[in-house]
């Protein structure tokens, strides 16, 4: 590892900037979370503010200069994953029993 | 150069969850989600995490954006329609409700590392290694939670979205009005609903029993629905109201 140089600029990008585009990125996923009415544009939105936390991790991570905030955001990703797939296997059922995925239409439990 | 980096990429990820939150269509949204994960993938390897941005990049721009188009496509979702006046007010009052979170939550990070520099980029961050030594002697235990949930989530995944078998409706249609009494009380209600409108049975003829594709279960009901035409208009109103 020795053979690894490293670019150490003085002049680098404060770690608030990355904080400020990250719970940016949070606001406009969560907009999008309230707002829409298609469920996998929900998802989306949601995918979007998980995004928005993984930078936030990362760039706690590099300026406390640990590797835990990498790490979990290893593990937001699998979880992720895991909520991708069943997610979008609950939307395949009821779209067989409504034949929509509109949340709007999707109020039994309303009544 | 690297403040023009950052500069660019995080005004790309910006512009792209715009998109993603705000086009009607949901084919264009998971698009511009790719963009926006190369985005912040860009400004991971600016952090020092290039292990980090190429796991974003394979799994979930490679797959699981991928496993998004797919059910986008095979639900053949289209535009939502246009938000009548009633629901103005719900935008109003959502993006007011989302400016004061991330006000407040921005209050909450500013002071603890808002103002500071950038902190040097040491070499056991980068490390592919050093991550790896953590992730598999500290963090084992985690990862292997992680590993089941990943495949108890797959099996549920399979379980919820396949499609009832011919056995499994004929039981379900007999138990149909008296409830489930299997073990699986939930996937058994499921398909005792799904028993209740007989256009099921003619969907299975019509998709014509072994030329349906086994590669994926919902496929052959999908498209076998799609084909009766008048019948889908049937199945939109199940007796599944109490």
């Amino acid at each position: 590892m020795s053979g690894v140089q490293l670019v150490n600029e003085t002049v680098g990008v404060p770690v608030g900037w990355y904080l400020l585009l990250s719970v940016a990125l949070f606001g406009i996923g969560t907009v999008g979370a309230l707002t829409r009415r298609n469920g996998i544009s929900i998802f989306l939105s949601i995918e979007v503010m998980l995004n928005a936390a993984n930078l936030a991790l990362v760039a706690y991570s590099r300026q406390l200069d640990q590797r835990t905030g990498q790490i979990l955001v290893f593990f937001v990703l699998a979880v992720a994953a895991a909520e991708a797939a069943v997610g979008l296997a609950l939307f395949i059922a009821v779209y067989r029993q409504r034949r929509t995925i509109d949340i709007n239409r999707i109020n039994l439990m309303r009544h | 150069m690297e403040m023009a980096v950052f500069g660019l990429f995080a005004l790309l990820a910006l512009g792209s969850s715009l998109v993603v939150v705000a086009h009607k269509s949901p084919i264009y949204s998971t698009l511009s989600l790719v963009l926006t994960l190369f985005s912040v993938a860009v400004l991971f390897v600016l952090l020092g995490a290039p292990f980090i941005a190429t796991l974003q990049l394979l799994i979930y721009a490679g797959a699981i954006l991928v496993l998004f188009l797919f059910v986008i496509m095979l639900l053949n979702v289209g535009r939502e329609e246009g938000i009548p006046g009633g629901h103005r007010v719900q935008l109003v009052t959502a993006i007011l409700g989302a400016l004061a979170f991330t006000g407040a939550l921005w209050l909450l990070l500013r002071p603890a590392l808002g103002a500071a520099p950038q902190a040097a980029l040491t070499e056991e961050l980068v490390s592919l290694s050093g991550l790896a030594q953590e992730l598999f002697a500290e963090y084992l235990l985690p990862f292997e939670i992680v590993g089941l949930l990943l495949l108890v989530a797959v099996i549920g995944a399979t379980v919820v979205a396949r499609r009832p078998t011919a056995d499994e409706l004929a039981g379900g249609a007999g138990a149909g009005g008296a409830g489930s009494t299997g073990s699986n009380r939930a996937v058994d209600e499921v398909e005792a609903a799904d028993a209740t409108t007989p256009s099921w049975a003619a969907d299975e003829d019509r998709a014509g029993g072994g030329a349906r594709p086994a590669s994926f279960p919902g496929g052959g009901s999908l498209a076998g629905g799609a084909a009766a035409g008048g019948e889908a208009a049937g199945i939109a109103t199940p007796g599944v109201r109490p």
